[in-house]
């Protein structure tokens, strides 16, 4: 039985607005899949185009192969954890988890039974005559994940839920959904803003800005070789630097910066002459220089002290800031403020891509 | 200082004035129902007395409109709460700018006056029960005309208390029962009825007790039935006697329970939700210290 | 028989509530856009069309529109209706300005009618008047438990209905009521005031009537100013009236129309104040109304006249709504 979720060329418009343009992407059965983003970049419409809420102006969704042109939510084998998580605040847990089931028709003792096993799975035997607001945040989690699961869809798919827990709890939960996904053996198909959630958890990420699927890939692979420069400014910390390609062949572009002519990885073959984006990520430059396309010599301007790392703000011509990650086992003594310094770069790291929208301007 | 304590004594003293004009002839009426004179009189108080509500309780034709009274009341709750619902939930549906239109011809009967309401029942009834002599005889009735004259306005009622509460619901409630493979009237039953039962319990209270006091659409819609407001009305234009004093009395005392029935229920919902709270917040302090007891 | 016709309204209605749902789902362009059918399914669907159609129809418009269309006609006993001595006219609303008998302006029908519309909006300033300072209090001053036991307060005494507040005010202002009584034992007056006959105790009567229709939109719309709006008015040095005047009241504008505009409707249309606080030469207009339907038996006439009250009635709250730039919209709810 296949459970894999097919989008074939989707485009969602809204009147004029287009919220989700062309997409199209294949999930694999069994696959942890996340779309990443940040608001309004059309990730939600997807998960509800997928889950049936939304038909799309154009394009197909096909799960398990199937068409589901014309199949409402209620008659779709996917199942949505709601990012309020919509529990029904009038009925006990119990109720709760096996509501999808009752509409089904199953009697009471079947209910009662699938009940406790999935009290059980998520680890809150016995407390199935609770009632849904007597619960913590993690429990009601927790609860909305089991009424999920209790109609065995072939896919699940999860809507920011774990945005409303606080940062402890959210990074428990993150391994304690990993686990039900192994378990369970189904597909998630997870939303997120939050870039930590979605490499830690995921098989295969898919990055998306204003409605446009940018790149998908595996969490590392999105970290080390961003695909435009707005994957490269929004998953983690980047040094962006512009400038103009001097030198470019295979392995490598020189770009010059405003800190000088630096090398980097050279994925799009761009030309001589074409302007570029140079992204370094603060924690792969080091103190001490380098090879001469790697090594940045400048004034510090400032240096933030966050206990097991320190940030160097160093300065570029015209108004440029470059901040470097230096954590504290390096041993090398951090200069002062105001000290002329030198830094560098494994070049391998560092990567060209062509000017493009941004995260975060 | 001391002028902050002169308006405090004049709030005071307002609020005093005001429950006096409100209370006043309320308890002078009461008074009057246990003092012996035939008109009713609370000064002299001549001598303690309960004829009157014997009296009261042995007035046929005020009983009989207390019964009928009853029915009515039944029937307008029976149509103008599944109205009102009915209305509130397409009234979040329908077209925006067809909203404020059908808002306004929905509750046009709340500001249309009794008196008219009434009228226009009786004339338009009477004709198209006059269709057949079988509805004539059998339909062209008052109590019938009644509970239509005055459903049509309560139901308006019903429509804003249940509108009320229909905007605060959560749509992804819903949703997820949707999502769940619930069917549109198992949503209907399941998530949206239970959720708005509050509202539907005090808009059937309302539309009770709205049709059992109303006297200006029911005198005209009733014909030749009773009810209680026009018994007493009729009792009124004739004279004075103390038994209505009884009646009143009677009907004090019953809104007294009721508002104390009420207020118990309320306290003692009150105090459950707050232990709900309370448990909720230990269970929250429990995950915070225990979350590795979860499931990885 | 044409009559017929009446029933088949309401599948008609049905039916094109339908066609129309089908053709939207068709045009709309917007996917979140789920017709009227889809969402409720079509049993739930064509249930709520149903009764809000039976509603609206055969409880609101068609009574109206049959009111109307009584009121054109002259008044004949049942066996003429319909025979050729009946015709539309307008005579019933000429009656209203012109006496048919006469030939004379109709006087007693006009003065009563400018009585009660005169009447109500000084029945509805006073009750406003009186209800501000108390509804400002529950609102912005009392403490939870206060408001609480205020409000049942309020709420207890309009369990009594009308006909028993209106003969519970008679006894204390009826030649041998209390009010008289004890104003003679204290030897102010010697012989007893005529609250009745002078329409003191029909106003009183409307506006006891009606307080609680004042308080509560009052209450709702004050209820919900930020306390540190007065606050702030009152640290900038306003004197207490200027606070009213400037922030409280502008802000709660749409209760205050809300609440003058149900006590004017009620108090213009109220039948049993007039019937049993007014003198015998108090003559309030719906009373007429009573009158043409129970006594002349003039049902058309008593329609026009109706008609008549409904039109003004409608026509003042437009003009007051449109003075204090509010919309009908925020005045109910």
């Amino acid at each position: 039985m296949s459970s894999g979720v097919e989008l074939d060329h989707i485009t969602v418009k809204f009147g004029n607005f287009t919220a989700v343009k062309d997409a199209t992407l294949d999930i694999k059965s069994g696959e942890f899949f996340s779309f990443l983003g940040p608001s309004g970049c059309g990730k939600t419409t997807i998960l509800r185009t997928v889950s049936g809420f939304l038909d799309p102006s154009s394009g197909v969704v096909r799960i398990g192969g199937e068409d589901m042109a014309g199949i409402g939510p209620n008659k779709r084998p996917t199942a949505l954890i709601f990012q309020n998580l919509a529990l029904f605040p009038l009925m006990t847990v119990s109720e709760n988890i096996t509501y999808g089931l009752r509409v089904r028709g199953a009697d009471k003792a079947a209910r009662m039974k699938r009940a406790d096993e999935l009290l059980e799975l998520i680890a809150l035997p016995d407390q199935g005559k609770k009632l849904v607001s007597e619960l913590s945040g993690g429990q009601k989690q927790r609860v909305a994940i089991a009424r999920a699961l209790a109609v065995e869809p072939k896919v699940l798919l999860l809507d920011e839920p774990l945005s409303a827990l606080d940062l402890k709890l959210r990074q428990h939960m993150r391994n304690e959904l990993r686990e039900i996904q192994k378990r369970v053996g189904i597909t998630f198909i997870y939303i997120t803003h939050d870039q930590g959630e979605a490499l830690t958890m995921s098989d295969r990420v898919a990055v998306m800005s204003d409605g446009e699927i940018l790149q998908i890939s595996d969490g590392k692979t999105i970290y080390d070789s961003p695909a435009t420069s707005f994957v490269a400014s929004f998953v983690g910390e980047n040094n962006p630097m512009p400038g103009t390609i001097t030198k470019a062949g295979k392995t490598g572009a020189v770009l010059k910066t405003a800190f000088g002519e630096l090398r980097g990885a050279n994925p799009h073959g761009l030309k001589v002459g074409d302007k570029a984006i140079l992204f370094v990520r603060p924690e792969s430059i080091s103190l001490g220089k380098g090879a001469a396309d790697a090594t940045i010599t400048s004034q510090i301007l400032n240096v933030a002290f966050e206990g097991n790392v320190s940030h160097i703000f160093m300065k570029g011509a015209g108004k440029k800031e470059l901040s470097v990650t230096v954590g504290r086992h390096g041993g090398a003594e951090i200069p002062a403020k105001g000290a002329k310094a030198a830094v560098s770069y494994d070049p391998g790291y560092a990567v060209v891509l062509p000017e493009g929208k941004m995260a975060r301007e | 200082m001391s002028s902050r304590l002169v308006m405090r004594g004049m709030i005071a003293f307002y609020i005093f004035l005001f429950f006096a004009y409100l209370f006043g002839p309320l308890v002078v009426m009461s008074i009057t129902a246990f003092n012996t004179p035939s008109y009713p009189q609370a000064y002299p108080f001549e001598a303690f007395t309960l004829n009157w509500f014997v009296r009261l309780w042995n007035h046929r034709s005020m009983m009989d409109g207390i019964k009928n009274s009853v029915i009515i009341g039944l029937g307008v709750v029976a149509i103008s709460v599944p109205v009102g619902l009915a209305a509130a939930i397409m009234m979040g549906q329908i077209y925006h700018r067809a909203r404020s239109m059908f808002y306004l011809v929905t509750v046009s009967p709340v500001l249309t006056p009794g008196v008219i309401i009434g009228i226009s029942t009786v004339i338009f009834w009477k004709d198209v029960m006059g269709v057949t002599d079988f509805t004539k005889a059998y339909f062209y009735k008052g109590i019938i005309l009644a509970v239509f004259g005055q459903a049509s306005f309560v139901a308006a009622y019903c429509l804003l208390i249940i509108m009320a509460r229909l905007q605060r619901f959560d749509r992804s409630q819903e949703e997820a029962a949707l999502d769940l493979g619930a069917s549109f009237p198992q949503v209907f039953w399941h998530i949206l009825v239970p959720f708005l039962k509050p509202a539907l319990i005090s808009a059937s209270v309302i539309a009770f007790l709205s049709s059992f006091e109303n006297y200006n659409t029911t005198t005209f819609a009733i014909l030749a039935d009773k009810t209680l407001v026009t018994v007493l009305a009729g009792e009124v234009r004739q004279g004075t006697t103390p038994a209505l004093s009884a009646l009143a009395v009677v009907i004090i005392g019953l809104s007294l329970v009721g508002a104390i029935f009420y207020e118990v229920a309320k306290r003692r919902e009150e105090a459950a939700a707050e232990r709900i709270q309370e448990r909720a917040r230990l269970a929250e302090r429990g995950e915070i210290t225990g979350a590795k007891t979860g499931l990885a | 028989m044409s009559r017929f016709i009446v029933f088949l309204l309401p599948l008609a209605v049905i039916a094109g509530f339908w066609l129309l749902s089908r053709q939207e789902s068709k045009l709309a362009h917007d996917p979140t856009h789920k017709s009227f059918f889809q969402r409720n399914g079509a049993v739930l669907g064509i249930v709520f069309i149903a009764l809000v159609t039976f509603w609206m129809l055969f409880l609101v418009v068609m009574p109206y529109l049959y009111m109307v269309q009584e009121s054109f006609h002259p008044r004949l006993p049942p066996m003429k209706r319909g025979g050729p001595e009946d015709f539309l006219t307008i005579q019933q609303y000429k009656s209203f300005f012109v006496e048919p008998s006469s030939g004379n302006w109709n006087t007693l029908h006009l003065r009563a009618f400018f009585f009660s519309i005169l009447t109500s909006v000084f029945v509805t300033a006073v009750n406003f008047a009186i209800c501000y300072p108390l509804a400002y209090y529950m609102a912005q001053a009392g403490t939870i438990q206060k408001v609480r036991l205020l409000m049942l307060c309020l709420i207890v005494p309009y369990w009594v209905n009308e006909i028993l507040r209106a003969f519970s005010l008679r006894l204390l202002l009826a030649s041998k009521g209390l009010i008289n009584q004890t104003l003679m034992g204290i030897g102010i007056i010697d012989t007893p005031i005529d609250f009745l006959g002078t329409n003191m105790g029909l106003y009183v009567g409307l506006s006891y009537a009606y307080l609680l229709i004042m308080v509560f939109p009052l209450y709702n719309a004050i209820e919900s100013l930020d306390k540190n709006q007065i606050e702030a008015a009152r640290d900038l040095g306003a004197p207490w009236w200027k606070i009213h005047r400037d922030v409280v009241i502008p802000y709660a504008k749409p209760g205050i129309a809300s609440g003058c505009t149900m006590v004017f409707m009620l108090s213009a249309g109220s039948l049993a104040a007039p019937q049993f606080l007014g003198g015998p030469s108090t003559l309030w207009f719906t009373s007429i109304v009573y009158d043409f339907f129970f006594q002349a038996f003039n049902w058309p006439r008593g329609a026009a006249y109706a008609f008549i009250l409904l039109t003004a009635c409608i026509i003042f709250v437009l003009a007051i709504l449109k003075l204090f730039k509010v919309s009908l919209g925020e005045t109910i709810r």
